[in-house]
């Protein structure tokens, strides 16, 4: 394949960052726009044209002639040589999961591009304070992003994962002015950047012992015969395994180094992902434009850490404790975050809790998948989730942006009863809200079946745990629903007028979202994105008995959400009465803020920081200012020798003159 | 009894020295000057003296003390100037209140 | 050997010469202090004449005695208030300063009295004429001074200028 076409994917939202970013501020608001709309839709018809191909044209660089997909360098540039072993290259990798990326992130950040253009102004049609930095930014990211996933190396994908995280940061901090958004900001940067650290020692580890960066020659073998094509295998991957075992220190506290560089690669992801404990940004993150928590706090960003552990999902088979690891922080953030989302007021607030339990099932998915069962259904399920959730999750967000949007407050006290109000918006957010909670023939029913068909398959216990978790999905979301939508009649205020849905560039992208979500289900995944390539009917290891079991506990769950909250009524109230430790915790969502504000303020900054600037203030500034004490009582101690005054000086002359004179008559006498 | 050189070399020390303890002590700054001719002369009345005594036949230490004559009228002129200059800024010549400009 | 009148002579100068130089440093009216002054001058005058160098005895006197302390009485009539006094001294730094002109006086007498030279009478001498001066100043040859009075003839310009420009009012 050509490789002009997929540079220019990653190069029209960069031109386009750079354009908006220097020049935006001359430009009016309406052409910043549009011009980040153009840019952003070529990138989506090129991503579009460029995932056709790589999936549907046949060639033979793409499919080899048993079926199975193959991984290939479009191009792979060398960018810094340090020596020979130690070579950064920056590339473009197409295999199933980057192209599937492209067009979830392209499709994704259209639709945001296109929704704020109605969002970032307000009813008066005024544009809000900094729009062309709002696009500036967004094409950032879009760039970014498209960059990580497209990544051929491990540092190439570190990089963009830096940027990702600066443009969060900067997207985070739009409204600068807000001192929330101001911390919210600084929280997501410092934790995702401690995350990092991880990362970045595990990219260590694994290329100080293996000798590259590259995934094609950690994971995959070469294809024979076709320059810069690969195919993923374990043989590979297993030679990993055996150059770290053959080391001089094959393992280290009681964990081999390999399980202790995946840990700690996936610790960068657990950050990304804000899975526990490193979520606690996640929610604060919501300060943000809607926009941007739909885009990248919901649909792409967070769902970075699970395409890096897909990335090199080979070397984690090679380990089964990491991936046992991966399963089980994924599988207590979902039921944590599960929990907590029932609780919470503000609707933004719900859904990023929702966010983090369901990329937490995305994790478990990947945790669970093994080669020998279901041939790796888990990987499969796990990126159709990531593809199904990005679409009904991105839905979820604009809806609430609209709601935002149209009443000023991200409390859902203040909605209640807005279905008369706003009909496009309700019918797409209840859709979303069926997809999400897996009901047939929503997209979300599919994805999440096949997740919990390979949780049974790998143990029982995850199975009932994570089919729990989806129940408990599926009520919040309709907790959230009901009292949006329904509950009681909507009180309009004195003085504003009714709200209404809202301009078609808004509801444009909620009705594509909505009808991506109502079909994404029928796609057959299996035969585009395999954990190794290989095409199958996923159909083929439905099982209608864990479908029938999740559709009954979705079911269930709405039921009892429609029971509590589909008319005002005391249910909720008792049902807090009775267990208000559990509310109160939940609702606090378990303390985690305070934890980390009791480390961070009481044992690092009272027992660590302050006796260091203690001791830097007084010991090391003691030092210093001494010196510069001495030097200055001395300098004005001997200031009066120097007055001025000729009479003093002719005082000390006349002074040495007569020692002299009287040395001279004495040595005459 | 004859008049030998000491005899005119003790009053111009005993005049350099006045001007000595004039010059460290007195405040006014026109004082101080007048101190400072009195050991001009005390020092030209030397030159004259070695030179009448010593080398009666020369006459540099003479034209020293002529010269000297020149540059003390020429220095004190100057210095004057400066002293009324500063006056007239100051309103004041007592050198221990000049200290504007100190440090 | 001296005739009386010369030693008399000689006394009187000698006195006045020491009694003005410490008036003119202890006396506490400026004024006085400059009249004191001229007083010394004149016995330093005397001096010159009593060492046959009328010349130079005439030049003190003019530029002396004439300009200099007229400069002085103007310049104290300028800058202080009439009548009033100076403040006194403190008497510790009187004292200091007496202290150390004592002391210098005693070493460089003694340094002067230990000298045998300095006992010797004055030679005779044919006193310097007029045109002797003016050859001598006016020569290039040994014993010349055309340079330094050039010199001096540009210090004074100088001086000229400077004072005018230090004294202009701005």
């Amino acid at each position: 394949m050509d490789a002009t076409l997929p540079i220019l994917i990653l190069a029209i939202p960069l031109g386009m960052f750079l354009v908006l970013g220097l020049a935006g501020c001359k430009m009016s608001h309406k052409l910043a726009g549009t011009l980040g709309c153009l840019g952003m839709g070529t990138t989506l018809v090129l991503a579009y044209y460029t995932a056709f191909t790589y999936f549907f044209s046949g060639s033979p660089e793409f499919v080899d002639a048993a079926g199975n997909r193959l991984q290939a360098l479009i191009f792979n540039q060398t960018w810094l040589a340090f020596t020979d072993n130690l070579v950064i290259r920056l590339g473009f990798l197409l295999d199933p999961i980057s192209a599937m990326m492209l067009v979830v992130i392209t499709t994704i950040s259209f639709m945001v591009h296109l929704y704020s253009m109605g969002y970032m102004r307000d009813h008066h049609g005024v544009y809000e304070h900094g729009f062309q930095r709002f696009y500036a930014f967004l094409s950032l990211f879009s760039f970014s992003m498209l960059g990580l996933v497209v990544a051929t190396n491990i540092f190439q994908m570190y990089i963009f994962w830096e940027l990702v995280g600066a443009s969060s940061y900067l997207l985070i901090g739009f409204y600068y002015v807000k001192p929330s958004a101001v911390s919210a900001s600084k929280k997501a940067f410092i934790v995702t950047r401690f995350a990092d650290l991880g990362f970045l020692i595990g990219i260590l580890i694994l290329s100080y012992y293996t000798g590259t960066f590259n995934f094609t020659e950690l994971t995959s073998a070469p294809v024979e015969g076709l320059a810069g094509v690969f195919q993923i295998s374990e043989s590979t991957a297993a030679g990993v395994k055996s150059v770290f075992e053959s080391s001089a220190t094959p393992v280290f506290m009681g964990a081999s180094v390999l399980t202790w560089a995946l840990v700690l690669i996936f610790m960068g992801g657990m950050g990304k992902s804000a899975m526990l404990p490193l979520h606690i940004w996640l929610p604060d993150a919501m300060e943000g434009p809607t926009p941007v928590s739909a885009l990248i706090h919901a649909a792409t960003m967070v769902v970075a850490g699970v395409y890096l552990v897909a990335r090199l999902f080979p070397l984690y088979l090679m380990e089964v404790s990491a991936l046992e690891f991966v399963t089980w922080v994924g599988a207590l953030t979902a039921l944590y975050a599960a929990i907590v989302a029932c609780t919470q007021i503000d609707i933004k607030r719900v859904l990023a809790f929702s966010t983090i339990s369901q990329i937490a099932f995305m994790m478990v998915s990947l945790g669970v998948a093994r080669p020998e069962m279901h041939e790796g259904l888990g990987y499969m399920a796990s990126m159709f989730h990531l593809f199904t959730h990005a679409m009904f999750k991105a839905l979820l967000f604009l809806g609430a942006g609209a709601l935002i949007h149209a009443i000023g407050s991200n409390d859902y006290t203040e909605m209640h009863g807005l279905r008369k109000y706003m009909p496009i918006t309700h019918w797409t957010f209840l859709i979303g809200c069926l997809a999400i909670a897996g009901i047939i023939p929503f997209s979300g029913f599919f994805s999440k079946d096949e997740i919990l068909s390979s949780c049974l398959g790998n143990s029982t216990v995850i199975y009932v745990w994570m089919s729990l978790v989806a129940g408990l999905t599926a009520f919040y979301m309709f907790r959230l629903y009901y009292l949006i939508f329904w509950w009681k009649e909507h009180k309009v205020h004195e003085g504003h007028h009714a709200p209404h849905d809202q301009p078609w560039t808004m509801s444009l992208p909620l009705i594509i979202l909505a009808a991506i979500s109502l079909v994404a289900g029928f796609i057959p995944f299996g035969k585009f994105v395999t954990w190794n390539g290989k095409s199958y009917d996923f159909m083929a290891h439905f099982d209608w008995s864990v479908a029938a079991v999740s559709l009954f506990v979705a079911v269930v769950a709405i039921a009892i959400a429609t029971v509590m909250y589909r008319k005002e009524n005391p249910l909720p109230e008792k049902m807090r009465a009775a267990m208000p430790g559990l509310w109160k915790w939940a609702h606090h969502r378990f303390y985690w803020d305070e934890l980390y504000m009791f480390i961070t303020h009481r044992i690092i900054f009272d027992g660590i920081c302050r006796p260091i600037a203690w001791f830097d203030r007084h010991i090391i500034d003691g030092t210093m200012d001494a010196f510069a004490t001495i030097t200055n009582k001395a300098s004005r101690a001997i200031k009066p020798l120097q007055s001025g005054q000729v009479q003093l000086y002719v005082w000390w002359y006349l002074l040495g003159a007569l020692a002299l004179g009287g040395i001279t008559m004495l040595c005459l006498l | 009894m004859e008049i030998k050189a000491i005899m005119l070399l003790v009053p111009a020390l005993i005049m350099f020295c006045c001007g000595v303890y004039g010059f460290i002590t007195r405040r006014n700054m026109i004082a101080i000057l007048i101190s400072l001719e009195l050991m001009l002369n005390a020092v030209d009345i030397n030159f004259a003296v070695f030179n009448r005594y010593l080398w009666p036949d020369a006459m540099e230490g003479m034209f020293f003390t002529l010269f000297a004559i020149a540059i003390a009228a020429a220095e004190t002129a100057l210095a004057i100037a400066i002293i009324i200059n500063l006056y007239r800024s100051a309103k004041n010549i007592d050198v221990r209140d000049l200290n504007k400009l100190k440090y | 050997m001296e005739s009386v009148g010369s030693i008399i002579l000689y006394t009187i100068v000698a006195l006045a010469m020491v009694v003005f130089s410490v008036l003119a440093v202890t006396t506490r009216k400026i004024l006085r202090a400059a009249t004191y002054l001229l007083f010394t001058l004149f016995a330093a005058a005397c001096v010159y004449f009593m060492l046959d160098y009328e010349f130079l005895g005439a030049v003190q006197i003019a530029v002396y005695a004439g300009g200099i302390v007229v400069l002085f009485v103007f310049s104290i009539l300028l800058t202080t208030h009439p009548g009033r006094n100076s403040e006194p001294l403190a008497s510790k730094s009187r004292v200091l300063g007496a202290v150390a002109s004592v002391a210098m006086l005693l070493v460089a007498g003694y340094a002067l009295v230990s000298r045998c030279a300095l006992f010797v009478a004055k030679p005779a001498l044919e006193t310097p004429t007029m045109q002797q001066i003016g050859e001598s100043m006016m020569s290039t040859s040994e014993g010349g001074y055309l340079l330094p009075f050039e010199a001096i003839s540009v210090l004074l310009l100088a001086c000229i200028i400077g004072g005018v420009v230090i004294a202009r009012k701005r």
